[in-house]
């Protein structure tokens, strides 16, 4: 009995551990991220990795979400009569749910991942260590640019998940199943207020965040072997979806 | 100069250096043999801060590095370079740039003063005309030569070498560890080398140090450290015999 009570504690405290590291980790790489030398060309190439290179499979996930909203909610708004509140279901569902979790979502599994496996490599193979060698600060040189590349990235992608969904939900809606144009666009703007775009927008910055910051840390961290990369990257799409799944809701709690 | 006092570190729990007491003398080529898993690359890491002791200080020059971090301890490894096991290239990155990348990064140099240093110190390790080569494209001796390129031309007080002939062929071997005397001798940094080469590393070094139990247990010049008498040094030397020191190297 003592001894589980003892194998309990020493988990307890590893986790408590392991929670401190990374938050330093991120506190760090936010204290990187404003000191000279400030490497522009660095965080471009991170926007264009995790922003550009992530649009083809946000526009498709985004194309066949509202699509599939559109089938969904037009059968399920038929009952009761109200095809004309298509429009506004499909629009809010995506900009204040489905955009900023499902782009996140996508995001973690086509660009976190990599990055975990791209630092957990340089891990593995000595290069962070030469960077320390160089007297380059590796918070500063990889992670960093990662962190703004996520920060920028996501919350564009959501937005362009947004568009598509919408417009993936009017080629179901209107041209398919024969709902009004004009109800579906106008029962959208009347329905979508601001705050429904800030908190789409609230959301997708934190889940950048959350997703940057995980993926980077499993990667620092990676043991050294095959077997710890792999796990450090399981790991890093596991934490990161679960956490994006958490934040959601208690950013969606404080927002209503 | 680099200075270890009474430095111990664990690793897993498990005691890795135990005391170790070192000087490195300053433009001379340090060898420290020892057992696998005797911790030889961790006492390496250890004068560049890459690892930080338990208990022990390091000094580098009048500065002790133990405790440092940040900005203070980049100011140190401004002295430095280091050769890696496996060279460490930055493998996105073609050879060219893997050498000009601490003259861009850390000296914030552009243009045609970094081609020309770039292109003299390729030059200098026999990779001429291979700049355009990504690290995936090397074979592994090419790749050490690439590495040592990198260390060098940052023109370092101090470059430390991490098994450098390590997985290469006898004659691969012979040829890095020739290129590395040459450089030593031409730009006269401290040298300090982990190697498992014996006898080679006799003929090449000005000083040899034996890692044991965690602690520096022989330290002497290549001629006197093959004539010592403790028998399990001389066992673990007289394995892969001795070689005649070269003349220039004698005294």
């Amino acid at each position: 009995m003592t001894n589980v009570i003892e194998q309990l504690g020493q988990w307890a405290v590893s986790r408590v551990r392991e929670m401190g590291r990374m938050l330093l980790f991120m506190l760090s790489t936010f204290a990187w991220l404003v000191r000279p030398p400030f490497r522009f060309h660095q965080f471009m190439k991170q926007l264009h990795f995790i922003g550009y290179k992530s649009v083809f499979v946000v526009v498709l996930t985004a194309g066949f979400t509202g699509m599939v909203l559109a089938l969904q909610g037009y059968y399920s708004l038929r009952k009761f009569g109200s095809e004309g509140l298509l429009g506004s279901a499909v629009a809010l569902s995506m900009i204040r749910e489905l955009g900023p979790v499902l782009a996140a979502l996508m995001v973690t599994a086509r660009a976190g991942s990599a990055m975990t496996a791209e630092i957990g490599i340089m891990r593995i193979t000595e290069q962070i260590d030469a960077l320390d060698t160089m007297a380059i600060n590796p918070m500063q040189y990889l992670v960093a640019p990662k962190l703004v590349g996520g920060l920028i990235g996501v919350p564009l992608l959501v937005a362009l998940f947004d568009v598509v969904g919408i417009y993936g939900g009017s080629l179901v809606g209107v041209d398919l199943l024969g709902v009004s144009e004009g109800a579906y666009w106008n029962s959208m703007e009347s329905a979508v207020e601001w705050k429904d775009v800030y908190g789409g927008i609230l959301k997708s910055v934190s889940f950048g965040l959350i997703i940057s910051w995980v993926c980077c840390y499993k990667g620092f961290y990676t043991r050294q072997s095959a077997e710890g990369l792999g796990r450090a990257t399981t790991e890093a799409v596991v934490l990161s979806s679960v956490l994006i799944l958490v934040c959601d809701y208690f950013l969606t709690s404080v927002l209503l | 100069m680099i200075r270890l006092v009474g430095v111990e570190k664990k690793l897993g729990g498990q005691p890795v250096l135990q005391g170790v007491d070192l000087s490195i003398p300053v433009g001379k080529l340090t060898t420290i043999i020892g057992r696998s898993g005797e911790g030889k690359s961790v006492l390496l890491k250890h004068m560049i801060g890459l690892m930080q002791p338990d208990l022990g200080e390091v000094w580098v020059g009048d500065v002790e590095i133990s405790r440092l971090s940040g900005t203070r301890l980049n100011d140190v490894r401004k002295q430095f370079a280091m050769l890696f096991q496996g060279a460490a290239l930055f493998d996105s990155l073609s050879v060219f740039e893997n050498v000009a990348f601490p003259l861009r990064e850390k000296l914030r140099m552009k243009g045609p003063g970094v081609t020309k240093r770039v292109e003299e110190k390729l030059e200098e390790v026999g990779l001429a005309g291979m700049g355009h080569k990504f690290p995936a494209e090397l074979s592994g001796g090419m790749r050490k030569r690439a590495g040592l390129a990198r260390a060098l031309v940052m023109e370092p007080e101090i470059i430390l070498f991490d098994e450098p002939t390590t997985g290469l062929d006898p004659l691969m071997a012979k040829s890095i560890h020739d290129l590395i005397v040459t450089m030593q001798r031409r730009f006269g940094f401290t040298a300090i080398m982990v190697s498992h080469e014996i006898p080679e590393i006799f003929g090449i070094s000005d000083w040899v140090a034996m890692l044991r139990k965690g602690k520096i247990t022989l330290m002497a010049t290549a001629a006197e450290f093959q004539r010592t008498t403790d028998p399990e040094i001389h066992e673990f030397i007289s394995v892969g015999g001795t070689v005649a020191l070269p003349a220039s190297l004698v005294g």
